[in-house]
């Protein structure tokens, strides 16, 4: 799912500076589950902010509502009736359902209450970890089920590289070398053959560094 | 027992602290209160395991964010007792209710009181 972190409330008390009239709306699907943007943190984080205005004498509106998801039209479309009553919105979706909804509600300042960070994994209560970098070009057949493109810091497709040293990467003691753990799952899982077959260059072009990416599906078009 | 308490405050009793959310303890300063406080089990013997801890936990974010919106972190914190710590609890709240008289009200209280008078 994607990953996001709540931002930090100084930034975001600056961004809602210039307005009177603020809705705080947030989403139900994945910053709920890494606990950034849900209904909670919506509560909270208005709460807050109705608190800050308070103490420092100043009047605002602030009014919260949580929506299922930002990224698709039906649920945006439940604000349409309400959403004259604000200067602007604080949107605590990531970055697809803050723009979305900008696009969607043209003339409301839509302003970003959680930073976007990966997509990734809950590993443990309290972690969350990249695993997928959205390549385009799924390699995980070959790899055991680990990603060259996403945990290795090089993203070579024939590792490991020179600077692996005793199953950590050159980058540091903390990360792993996605090539080790590559190695060590196909031995477990008795296909390191494969890991003898060299891998063929990748396509890159439906990696982000081929330009923003669509997906099209005619069959389900109508 | 008949110790002495003072009564300046208000219990609100929870089945666990665990069921304390962060937005408990905000939405009581938002509605005036001048301090917050939560006295859970010891740590170790909460029934349903790590309830207290859960507490201690969101106590403290509940602070970090009173500090950041200037309302003041020092005005809620978690206490540990038994059940069967009596003069504890007197303690306890003696304690409260002194660091909160020092800090004196909270500015929300104080900006809504004025906007109400005025």
């Amino acid at each position: 799912m994607i990953i996001a972190e709540k931002k930090p409330i100084e930034e975001i008390i600056e961004e809602v500076k210039p307005y009177d009239r603020i809705l705080v709306l947030g989403c139900n699907e994945c910053v709920t589950v890494c606990e950034a943007g849900g209904k909670k943190e919506v509560e909270v984080l208005a709460s807050a902010l109705r608190m800050y205005f308070i103490a420092h004498g100043q009047v605002r509106t602030i009014d919260e509502r949580t929506l299922e998801r930002q990224c698709d039209h039906e649920y945006l479309e439940e604000i349409r009736d309400i959403v004259d009553n604000y200067d602007a919105i604080v949107s605590l979706a990531c970055g697809v359902g803050v723009q979305f909804a900008a696009e969607k509600y043209q003339t409301m300042p839509l302003l970003p209450g959680v930073n976007t960070v990966c997509l990734g994994a809950n590993e443990d209560r309290g972690l969350w970890t990249e695993r997928c970098q959205a390549c385009g070009s799924c390699v995980l057949a070959r790899t055991g089920g680990i990603c060259p493109v996403s945990r290795c810091a090089k993203r070579v497709m024939n590792g490991p590289c020179g600077g692996a040293t005793n199953g950590k990467c050159e980058l540091g003691p903390d990360t792993d070398c996605a090539w080790q753990l590559i190695i060590d799952r196909l031995k477990a899982l008795g296909r390191l053959d494969d890991y003898e077959v060299v891998a063929p260059i990748k396509d890159w072009s439906t990696d982000r560094a081929g330009g923003p990416r669509t997906v099209t599906r005619e069959d389900v078009k109508i | 027992m008949r110790l002495k308490i003072p009564t300046s405050f208000r219990i609100v009793r929870l089945p666990c602290t665990g069921k304390l959310d962060v937005i408990h303890v905000l939405r009581a300063f938002e509605k005036g209160a001048d301090g917050v406080f939560c006295v859970g089990c010891l740590e170790g013997d909460c029934h349903f395991n790590e309830g207290n801890f859960r507490a201690r936990k969101r106590i403290e974010q509940a602070a970090q964010i009173l500090d950041k919106v200037g309302v003041g972190g020092d005005r809620v914190r978690m206490y540990n007792l038994s059940s069967g710590e009596g003069p504890l609890f007197a303690q306890y709240a003696t304690q409260m209710v002194e660091t909160i008289k020092a800090l004196g009200p909270s500015p929300v209280r104080l900006m809504m009181e004025k906007s109400q008078a005025a």
